[in-house]
């Protein structure tokens, strides 16, 4: 049973008229309103074939004109519109080139020796520069270089949807279903949407291609030059760095040897969720380090398999609970019952002293004296960035958060910005910081990508970030959302119709968001009294929905949406403001947290 | 148990504890209903930083606008751009009629890429959720004759 709700979206009334025409975005969905910026960044991809007459209603009706422009942004984008035009001028003169250019394919170079815009690493970051570079330098020429072998990709259904899918295939196919019934592929785009590499200099509009397989191992920013691991050197107008992370090993599991290591996943690429996937279905007790969002899914991913194959799930970690560095005490203690109901034999405050080879399998010895007997290990302990190439570029490194340091426009250096997981930089809102999660590297790719074609904006529109923690616990965040920061979290009793699954079985297919799902009134707790003196929440408080915000003095700098959704756009508007507030109830209302 | 609501609706209220530095709060529908004393900032609409929508404040097109897909970046990126500037600065009766030639253009490139925008006929339109509406790399050819039996 597919679980709808892993994916949550909504789309605006505009949205609904071309529901059925498939013109919707690869990376991201719509939110309410004035199609503006997304919230969560699934969605399924495709232009529809009769493109003519559905884009003239998708226009018409979906047109929003906020009222005249300031002088800034008039000018601006006159002078977009003049780039446009004049690069419009430049593409039909270097047609009618080409019919005279004596450059044959057969002649063309594998690799060109230049491209005006050069994008490193081949993930979401640098696909969402991609399209905005495309979308705003028309004819525009990019060339990804990936180590990866893969095309871009997004990452969150390998320990999500994919795990949950019905079809056997579902390895080879990558593809999943999504919240609306609609199936995709992981893959942003198929291999067509992809121009040869060596056509990439000569192809009448421009295009993005990706050259795979390869490392760029030397960058010379004096020279605007990069060399790969083969030799090939490649010269560049603007560059992007999205070179984004590795998954860190623990170094008890490092200094123990190959037989113990040929037992372990570090769990990041497709390779990785193939081989788990296989593995999962070979042995008899996976236990997974690491108690954050990824090791955590994996865990119920595959606790999820536990039942039905009698699979022994096991997950430890130092915390006390199941995200215990994101949600606060309480709900983390909360969330990891729920995790133990998905078949996870969960084993928090343990810290692994030593891993060894025992007969066949391995054993797991942890500081307080504990020990796991298991076949494999998923090491899921935290992400390294990328960052080899601050060296041969004489890049700064930031020693607080790793990654690159660029500034709030995502510029390290002229013509050298970077996006994504790689990326530290200054948030005027929130301060200096590095996230790791999708929506970010979609938001931070795009906006390079806008500074790269002349934009000069600043990070702004705060992206966001999702978890699943089986079919009754999901929710959204954005912000800094910090468990040692203090936290008020106004909660309502969820009934059965507030959870993600049932919400999307009772309206069907339909979106969660135009669900005519009437809104039962949750049950009230009351204490016929109020006592002054604050009392410890009795046992089995039932956390069912609510929102949770975290504070830096007055000022809310993170939430959390906890199984309630499509309310992203207040929680962005809230951390924008950044207003001190003295009653958080009184924010809190602003959500309808009793109402779907 | 708790007792019913309305026995006490005198008393509703809302209860909050303390866990260490972790407030929490179970509030009730009814003292949700009542209005909200916290303040929003007014936004501004002029905002250069703020994302836009399809239609930027000066009534431009907006090629960067998520809802826009790969539309505006694939392949068929110029002949599109091309075919809606058009058809949005068209001043004709018929708004778009003199732009027929792009549309044509937007529409021969798309043909050349079946699994970038699949040539969809009016009756699977209507079908809901059976559409797969893009091909993987592997399987373009396979998924299309899986279309209507997903």
């Amino acid at each position: 049973q597919i679980n709808p709700k892993l994916v949550s979206t909504h789309l605006s009334p505009t949205q609904k008229i071309q529901k059925d025409k498939a013109f919707q975005p690869d990376l991201e969905i719509l939110q309410c309103h004035h199609l503006r910026c997304p919230s969560r960044s699934l969605t399924s991809s495709g232009v529809p074939g009769k493109a003519g007459s559905n884009l003239l209603l998708y226009l018409i009706v979906g047109g929003t004109v906020t009222g005249t422009g300031a002088y800034y942004v008039y000018r601006t984008l006159k002078e977009n519109k003049e780039r446009f035009t004049s690069r419009v001028t430049t593409i039909t003169t270097r047609s009618q080139e080409k019919e005279l250019s004596p450059s044959a394919p057969g002649a063309r170079p594998e690799v060109p020796s230049h491209v005006p815009f050069l994008l490193i690493g081949g993930g979401t970051a640098a696909f969402a520069a991609a399209r905005s570079i495309r979308a705003r330098d028309p004819g525009a020429r990019v060339l990804i270089v990936s180590e990866d072998p893969a095309l871009p990709y997004m990452r969150p259904p390998l320990s999500k949807e994919l795990w949950f899918s019905d079809d056997p295939n579902v390895t080879e196919t990558l593809r999943f279903k999504q919240w609306n019934g609609k199936e995709r592929s992981i893959y942003f785009q198929p291999p067509s949407f992809y121009v040869p590499v060596r056509d990439l200099p000569f192809v009448e509009n421009g295009g993005v291609a990706v050259l795979c397989g390869k490392k760029v191992v030397h960058m010379d920013v004096r020279g605007n030059i990069v060399k790969l691991s083969d030799g090939t050197q490649i010269s560049y107008d603007k560059c992007l760095i999205a070179t984004g992370g590795s998954p860190r090993n623990l170094p008890a599991i490092e200094r123990a040897g190959k037989d113990v290591q040929q037992r372990l996943t570090l769990f990041r690429k497709i390779e990785d969720f193939k081989s788990l996937e296989k593995i999962s279905r070979e042995v008899k007790s996976i236990t997974i380090i690491g108690g954050g969002f990824l090791g955590s899914e994996l865990a119920c991913a595959l606790g999820r398999r536990a039942r039905t194959r009698g699979l022994e799930v096991i997950q430890l970690f130092p915390e006390n609970g199941n995200m215990g560095k994101v949600l606060p005490e309480y709900l983390s203690n909360w969330t990891t019952e729920k995790v133990r109901r998905e078949g996870v034999n969960v084993m928090p405050n343990a810290v692994v002293k030593s891993v060894s080879v025992c007969g066949n399998r391995l054993m797991i010895k942890l500081k307080d004296g504990r020990k796991v007997e298991t076949d494999h290990i998923v090491a899921a302990v935290g992400l390294e960035p990328n960052v080899e190439l601050a060296k041969s570029a004489g890049l700064e490194v930031d020693s607080d958060f790793g990654g690159f340091r660029v500034n709030a426009e995502l510029q390290a250096r002229s013509n050298i910005w970077v996006a994504g997981d790689a990326a530290c930089f200054y948030d005027i809102k929130l301060g200096r910081r590095r996230v790791e999660h999708h929506d970010h590297a979609v938001v931070s790719g795009r906006l390079a990508g806008e500074n790269m074609t002349g934009a000069a904006k600043p990070y702004w529109h705060q992206s966001m970030f999702w978890s699943d923690l089986g079919p009754n616990v999901g929710y959204e965040a954005i912000g800094l959302v910090d468990s040692s920061l203090p936290t008020v979290g106004v909660f309502a009793k969820a009934t059965a119709k507030d959870t993600p699954k049932s919400a999307t079985e009772q309206s069907g297919t339909g979106i969660r968001s135009e669900s005519e799902t009437e809104a039962e009134a949750s049950e009230v707790h009351i204490s016929p009294s109020f006592s002054p003196m604050p009392q410890v929440p009795k046992q089995g408080e039932d956390y069912g929905k609510g929102v949770i915000f975290y504070l830096r003095d007055k000022v809310v700098v993170g939430i959390v949406l906890w199984n309630i959704f499509n309310r992203m756009p207040i929680a962005r508007k809230i951390i924008k403001d950044g207003e001190e507030h003295d009653d958080l109830n009184e924010v809190a209302k602003l959500f309808n947290i009793h109402e779907e | 148990m708790t007792p019913p609501v309305s026995a006490f609706s005198e008393l509703l209220l809302v209860v909050s504890y303390m866990v260490g530095k972790d407030r929490i709060i179970f509030a009730t529908k009814e003292d949700h209903e009542t209005p909200s004393s916290a303040e929003l900032v007014a936004d501004d609409p002029d905002d250069p930083y703020e994302e836009q929508g399809l239609i930027l404040p000066n009534g431009d097109i907006n090629w960067n606008c998520p809802c826009l897909g790969g539309m505006a970046s694939g392949p068929c990126g110029e002949q599109f751009k091309s075919a809606f500037s058009c058809f949005h600065y068209s001043t004709e009766e018929i708004k778009g009629s003199d732009c027929v030639d792009q549309f044509r253009a937007m529409q021969e490139c798309m043909q050349k890429y079946p699994d970038l925008y699949p040539q969809e006929d009016e009756n699977e339109e209507k079908e809901k959720s059976s559409k797969d509406l893009e091909a993987t790399p592997m399987e373009a050819s396979a998924a299309k004759e899986e279309k209507g039996s997903s």
